[in-house]
């Protein structure tokens, strides 16, 4: 008996064969032009997770704008994401992966300094541009690499040395302390910190190490203390910045604290208690009540696209999502001019980029062969936590 | 600024003694060791901050809740990562709760989540004037209770039945259960207890600290190196041991900077055990013929 499907289900198959064909053909279609694919490797996880989630979201906004106008050289952007658990190993390996295997032609990245110093002979030798939208370290963008692929839209450990120190001794500092991680990061801010102390004839109370897992840090606070230092200047992540604000409350300590930006990077008004809103730092943006158009416009998209933001504490940090968001732009741009995706025809691409109006500021002509940082010192903004929202500070 | 370092030290010397107890109990009852016992500190943090902070339980009904979860955790690692190869003579055991430790990490992860979180006590809040300087309760606590615990440990095994127990088990496994005593189920306490003790030790720190997933990894590796530096067989050995160690890191930290804390700490460890290689306190097990 040969085998017939009821007419019912004979009309239902064939209009479901139909249906796809007509989808497959439409998607075809639009899959016509294969993405331009970018990169970014952050700290996803940890203490650092939410800047990882900031950055993602500052590019993810941007690629939607870009993607709206019609993508680059006609392509939409697409962006791949990989964790490195602010582990340069894992860094190295996956930006590796994202250069080699899904061939991005721009990789974003490094949220943790030793990360993304780990990356840099990677990109330079691969020939494909890094752009740095958080890692502060100085030599990650002046490397000494003859051919430089290194670029950054952030704030430079240098720069940021030199404003934290003249903040501190435009509040009457004479003698800080300096309470540092223990690790890459601590060691290009301590550089700075005496090269711009030096600069002004101030001597320093010390300089102590801080660990990610550091309990307690009373014993490093008390010395410096012993030492007569009048401010501490603060160098470190959201952790070990909360374990400090906790050991001086425990020591009843009342010493101003200037930090570079680490306790931006997370819950540190819940780790550190009440006494969080006492430490200032700095950033290169931050989302208030009143921003400029761009700003308000970037405000509304975010909570369109992530319903979960409901107040300005939700968008913290914005030091995240306005690097990010600018320096997506900024490399759209690039490869625009580059008329390709060729690595070395995108980094010069960087160089003929005259003139943005971006988020943070207006760029003039940000990169050049001799400078690869778009932001410098007049771009920063001191603040600090109240509650769980982070505000500018009276200048 | 002495006064400072000492009770950071007495309190970061109890937390390894609590996590080291429990490494003793279970060794004196059944030569095996649980080195998933960072991850039962772990464990307690996690518990204690979901239960009293995400889900609003009161203090009262979320402590011993934990407590009660962390002892099971306990049993479960007895019954399926140690049992099946110490009763076979082999020493899989210690790769099993490894592993076990490493897996259950990585379970707090997922659920748990990526960030630390704080966990809010007003005891940390409480102040007492001590010498001259505001030392917080909590920071006083914990050396009270990791002696507490220390010394209600000894007495029960020097002075009562179960302490005898807990030797026979060790001492001939046949034998006690030749006379009527279910070795299974005591070696299956111990690893509760001893889990119980790490996960006080996590809810001891955790207002000082933060809880994340990742906190009993770098704590289970020092509280092993208390326990042998101790003498694992030795309560009190490895409950004073613990206090040194958490001392020495202390005044080390003081006198010379963080830097070189990790370095002469553990030198001084390799020390000590080349001097007196069963451990400060330990004494060699006497083998009859």
């Amino acid at each position: 008996m040969s085998f017939r499907l009821p007419t019912l289900q004979r009309l239902l198959s064939s209009t479901a064969a139909a249906f796809s064909l007509t989808l497959a053909m439409s998607t075809g279609a639009q899959a016509a032009e294969p993405p331009i694919k970018v990169g970014l490797v952050a700290a996803l996880s940890g203490q650092s997770a939410k800047s990882g989630e900031a950055l993602t979201r500052g590019l993810t906004m941007a690629i939607d704008e870009v993607n709206a106008h019609g993508g680059v050289l006609g392509r939409p952007l697409e962006l791949v994401r990989r964790d490195d658990e602010s582990n340069p190993s894992k860094g190295m390996l996956a930006a590796r992966e994202l250069i080699q295997r899904e061939k991005v032609t721009v990789l974003f990245g490094g949220l943790d300094t030793p990360v993304s110093l780990a990356i840099v002979p990677l990109a330079n030798q691969l020939k494909v541009p890094f752009m740095g939208i958080w890692a502060a370290g100085t030599r990650i963008t002046e490397n000494g690499a003859a051919d430089n692929y290194v670029f950054r839209v952030s704030a430079v450990d240098e720069l940021v040395d030199e404003a934290l120190v003249k903040y501190g001794a435009d509040q009457g500092m004479k003698k800080p302390g300096m309470i540092l991680i223990n690790n890459p990061w601590g060691e290009s801010n301590e550089a700075g910190f005496k090269r711009a102390l030096e600069k002004r004839g101030l001597e320093n109370a010390g300089v102590e190490r801080i660990q990610d897992s550091d309990l307690d840090v009373v014993p490093q606070l008390t010395r410096l203390k012993n030492a007569g230092a009048d401010t501490l200047l603060m160098v470190g992540n959201v952790g070990p910045s909360a374990q400090v604000v906790k050991s001086l409350d425990r020591m009843g300590w009342d010493v101003p604290v200037v930090s570079h930006w680490g306790p931006a990077g997370g819950r540190f008004g819940e780790l550190a208690g009440p006494s969080a809103s006492r430490v200032h730092f700095i950033q290169t943006y931050v989302f208030t009540e009143h921003n400029n158009a761009k700003g308000d416009a970037l405000l509304a998209s975010l909570k369109t696209a992530y319903p979960q933001i409901k107040t300005l504490a939700d968008v913290t940090p914005a030091v995240g999502i306005a690097n990010a968001y600018d320096a997506l732009h900024l490399s759209a741009l690039a490869i625009e001019k580059a008329g390709s995706t060729d690595g070395r025809a995108v980094r010069d691409g960087f160089y003929g980029i005259t003139d943005y109006d971006g988020l943070i500021k207006d760029y003039k002509q940000p990169f050049t062969a001799q400078k690869h940082d778009a932001l410098g010192p007049d771009d920063y903004v001191f603040t600090h936590f109240v509650g769980d929202q982070i505000v500018p500070l009276k200048p | 600024m002495f006064t400072a370092a000492i009770v950071t030290g007495l309190g970061l010397g109890s937390m390894y003694a609590l996590l080291a107890l429990g490494f003793h109990l279970t060794y004196v009852v059944s030569r095996t060791v649980n080195f998933a016992q960072g991850s039962a500190m772990m464990v307690g943090a996690v518990l204690g901050y979901t239960l009293c902070i995400t889900w609003g339980l009161s203090l009262w009904l979320a402590l011993p809740l934990t407590l009660l979860l962390s002892a099971l955790y306990g049993l479960v690692i007895e019954r399926w990562l140690v049992r099946p190869f110490h009763s076979r003579g082999s020493q899989a055991w210690l790769m099993a709760t490894v592993a076990g430790g490493i897996l259950v990490d990585n379970l707090a992860l997922f659920t748990f989540g990526k960030e630390p979180r704080q966990f809010e006590s007003s005891l940390v809040n409480l102040k007492v004037e001590l010498f001259g300087n505001g030392i917080g309760a909590l920071q006083l606590l914990i050396p009270l209770m990791g002696a507490a615990i220390a010394l209600a440990l000894f007495l029960v095994r020097r002075y009562t039945r179960l302490g005898k127990v807990l030797e026979a088990c060790v001492q001939n496994p046949k034998a006690a259960m030749l006379m009527g005593i279910n070795v299974n189920r005591v070696v299956a306490i111990a690893f509760a207890v001893s889990t119980v003790f790490a996960a006080i030790a996590g809810l001891l720190i955790a207002p000082l600290f933060s809880v994340n997933a990742e906190m009993g990894m770098l704590f289970g590796l020092k509280a092993f190196a208390v326990a042998i530096l101790g003498g694992i067989s030795s309560a009190g050995g490895v409950f004073g041991a613990g206090l040194m160690f958490g001392l020495t890191e202390a005044l080390i930290t003081l006198y010379f900077g963080s830097a070189f804390t990790q370095i002469f700490t553990f030198a001084l460890v390799i020390l000590a055990l080349a001097i007196r290689p069963n451990g400060l306190f330990g004494s060699q097990a006497l083998v009859k013929v």
